[in-house]
């Protein structure tokens, strides 16, 4: 072979290539042209906020805009013992106009979240600030209450120096910053966010579970059965679908509160006493029952598709090979499904992971997932940051799951229809 | 050869699905041990019924099927021991061919080294010795459907069930094929009933044909008789070539009869079902029977318009119109002596009566 690569010439002698590309560049604007609404709404409605999230997520900027000459001054200070005058001085010349801003409100809070009893001397200072007199702030501070003089408020202070933390995914799994730096538990009766993580997975994984093992069966009939039933069949299935999820998650309280049906039922058989009615709603049952039928179609839906292609001839090839009708299952018909098993459990899991609705309305407090506790952080105690915190590490989850996946089964593997 | 001329029995074999129709009818067909034999029908015709009742995908409604002498009704299809090979190959997709042929040799507890050495064997017979590890994705249509039929075979079954196999191929990969199945059949003598509506298929590669239609065997005879010989207007209108005169029986002695056609004129045929003068008939006559021009002596001898001409090469086939017939078909050779066929000309056609099958009237 010869070394030079000749250059392909068209007929008209202009270089192939160029030639090519002049050809396809109309069909290249028109594509992108028609893309661009699409990516447009993408770019607004998702890596935009996402980014957002992202930043607001790690954004610890208030504070520190707020007390400019305090952390200028503390700079020089190693944090072992109380600061020295210039830090007192900042303090009180950031405070006071923040005061003067009337500002300062947010300060206490944020300096509240990060050491309890920050509020209260933050407003006692503010009281006796007026009557402050220039110079040896150090003192006069230190004599408004004794916690001014308590080395922890001002380590604290200083550990919202700077500009971006990751102090609130620490919080997210229970963890902290402790005064010497180092990151540590909180202590054991306050680790309720690594209750909910384990909750939240657990009760995604068997709702998978419960999913898979009810669908397979539905989605085998409905890809076997003669049109005129599975049309029927797939009416069934697709009929809660386009019922509104609160309608359907009202029913099954219904269907499962103390005095309800099932407790009725379960009553008239004989199966449970009148007077000792098993608790079905506000508790974990609840969401496993309600979130399982409400994802059941996003199950079915996959697997189906799969098994729409899989020729029934296969199967009877496998008999006609001398297996069982269960060695041709499951050497034959079943490994041609796991596409579909894995789209299906795909999506339901990660659908199940950061479902809201179902569980604020049926869990109770023991049934309540991480998305509940982000969306009480968004709506009641307005710490967005660390709403946003969770979220993100919800979405990272997902994605970690998404990558083993893709590493066991491989994501061309993947058929949703 | 002792072969057992009653290896597989169909026994008065009903089949309906619906209860309102019989899709097959009063079914009785003997095959015999290492026979080729087809089943050969237009679609509908139940041809395949019969082959998935002995695989056992179907049930009888009535009657019994027999293998070797026991009744299989009532034997699920992973225990009849028949191997079988799909329209579309039906080759697991997520296997490599060897695990396509071992999975019968696996499912039968057959030993690794016994299974390899089949495999082997196999593979060889349809030569595709190193194809082992290909997914059936990666091979092409032909070579699919050989792994097909090497699969049906491994694990040695006394019958091979072919449903249609080598219809997705294209025609010169199809005929060759069909030569090669027919040479494996020979070499290994297994009983092979295969299923086609492809006639040219048929008569290449069977011992006999079962001509089905309307859910009845119509003819069952070796390929030569079912072209020469057909027994009714059915089978001589679909195997082959046909060329088709409705008319009366007028008169009928030992071997002839003279018919009168429908447009007054009378040719001599043989009857083969007409019994008596009055009867209505459709004689059938192959074009290759007809000659023209001929000095030979014949019974049959008429003027036909030439109304069209399409060259073949080695041949030229010719539409007269004939006896009130237009689309009368000539099969001319090639040759010198055939020079002057050309639109428009009369010429001069004769056949024996003989050949001119005197059949019942559908």
């Amino acid at each position: 072979m010869s070394s030079e690569t000749q250059k392909i010439l068209t007929t008209d002698g202009i270089p192939l290539e160029e030639s090519l590309k002049k050809a396809e560049k109309k069909n290249k604007i028109k594509a992108f042209l028609l893309v661009c609404p699409l990516l447009l709404f993408l770019i607004i409605t998702y890596v935009f906020p996402i980014g957002d999230m992202l930043f607001r997520s790690v954004d610890d900027r208030m504070v520190t805009n707020m007390l400019p000459k305090t952390y200028k001054a503390m700079e020089q200070w190693d944090g072992k013992e109380l600061p020295p005058e210039e830090v007192f001085e900042g303090f009180y010349l950031d405070y006071k106009k923040l005061v003067e801003e009337k500002t300062f409100g947010k300060l206490a809070t944020q300096l509240n979240y990060e050491k309890n009893g920050f509020k209260s001397i933050l407003k006692k200072l503010k009281r006796k600030m007026k009557k402050f007199e220039e110079g040896n702030y150090k003192e006069q501070i230190m004599a408004v209450h004794s916690r001014w003089a308590n080395v922890e408020y001002w380590r604290a202070l200083k550990r919202r120096a700077p500009a971006y933390s990751y102090s609130k995914y620490l919080k997210g799994v229970d963890m902290y910053e402790n005064e010497d730096g180092k990151i540590v538990q909180v202590s054991e009766d306050r680790r309720i966010h690594k209750i909910l993580w384990v909750r939240t997975v657990e009760v995604a994984f068997f709702v998978t579970v419960f999913c898979f093992l009810m669908a397979y069966p539905i989605a085998h009939l409905l890809a076997t059965l003669p049109m005129k039933y599975s049309n029927l069949l797939m009416i069934c299935v697709l009929l809660p679908f386009w019922t509104s999820l609160l309608v359907r998650t009202a029913s099954w309280m219904i269907l499962l509160q103390q005095q309800g049906i099932v407790n009725d039922f379960f009553v008239w058989i004989g199966l449970v006493a009148d007077d000792n009615r098993p608790e079905m709603m506000y508790n974990k049952v609840g969401t496993y029952v309600a979130m399982t039928q409400i994802l059941l179609p996003f199950m079915v839906l996959p697997l189906y598709s799969v098994m729409k292609t899989i020729s029934p001839s296969l199967m009877r090839a496998g008999k006609s090979l001398g297996g069982t009708p269960f060695v041709a299952f499951w050497k034959v018909y079943f490994p041609l499904t796991i596409p579909g098993i894995g789209a299906g459990c795909l999506l339901v899991f990660i659908l199940a992971i950061g479902y809201y609705i179902t569980p604020a309305l049926v869990g109770g407090a023991s049934g309540t997932l991480i998305s509940n506790h982000i969306a009480f952080h968004m709506k009641s105690t307005l710490d967005w940051s660390f709403a946003s915190a969770m979220g993100l590490m919800l979405l990272s989850g997902v994605l970690a799951i998404y990558w083993v996946y893709n590493k066991l089964v491989g994501v061309d593997n993947i058929k949703l229809g | 050869m002792p072969n057992n001329e009653q290896f597989v029995r169909f026994d008065k074999v009903d089949k309906s699905y619906d209860g309102k129709v019989l899709v097959v009818k009063d079914l009785n067909l003997d095959i015999a041990e290492g026979e080729f034999i087809t089943m050969l029908g237009p679609s509908g015709s139940g041809k395949t019924t019969c082959l998935m009742m002995l695989a056992g995908f179907e049930t009888p409604t009535n009657g019994e099927i027999y293998l070797d002498k026991n009744p299989i009704s009532n034997i699920p299809p992973h225990k009849r021991g028949i191997g079988m090979v799909f329209q579309n190959y039906a080759l697991f997709p997520h296997m490599t061919v060897y695990e396509n042929l071992a999975f019968p040799l696996r499912v039968r507890k057959v030993s690794k080294e016994d299974t390899d050495k089949k495999i082997d064997k196999a593979l060889s017979m349809v030569s595709l010795t190193g194809f082992e590890n290909r997914m059936p994705g990666q091979l092409s249509g032909g070579q699919q459907q050989r792994v097909a039929v090497a699969r049906a075979l491994v694990f040695d079954p006394a019958v091979v069930l072919m449903d249609e196999p080598l219809g997705a191929l294209d025609k010169n990969l199809r005929e060759s094929m069909q030569y090669e199945i027919k040479h494996i059949h020979e070499s290994i003598g297994v009983t092979v009933v295969y299923v086609t509506h492809d006639q040219g298929e048929a008569l290449t590669m069977s011992n006999r044909i079962a001509v089905f239609n309307d859910g009845k065997v119509q003819q069952l005879s070796s390929p030569d008789k079912l072209y020469e010989e057909p027994v009714n207007s059915f089978v001589a209108e679909f195997i082959g070539e046909n060329n088709r005169f409705s008319g009366q029986v007028t008169d009928v002695s030992k071997d002839k009869c003279k018919v009168k056609l429908d447009d007054g004129s009378e040719i001599l045929a043989n009857p083969i079902v007409v019994k008596s003068s009055g009867e209505k008939t459709i004689v059938s006559l192959r074009p290759e029977r007809a000659l023209i021009n001929t000095k030979e002596k014949m019974e049959n001898n008429f003027k036909g318009k030439i109304e069209e001409v399409i060259y073949h090469g080695d041949h030229t086939r010719v539409r007269l119109s004939l006896l009130g017939n237009k689309d009368f078909i000539l099969k001319v050779p090639n040759s010198s002596a055939n020079m002057d066929i050309k639109l428009g000309n009369q010429i001069n056609v004769s056949w024996n009566s003989f050949d001119a099958r005197a059949l019942d009237p559908k």
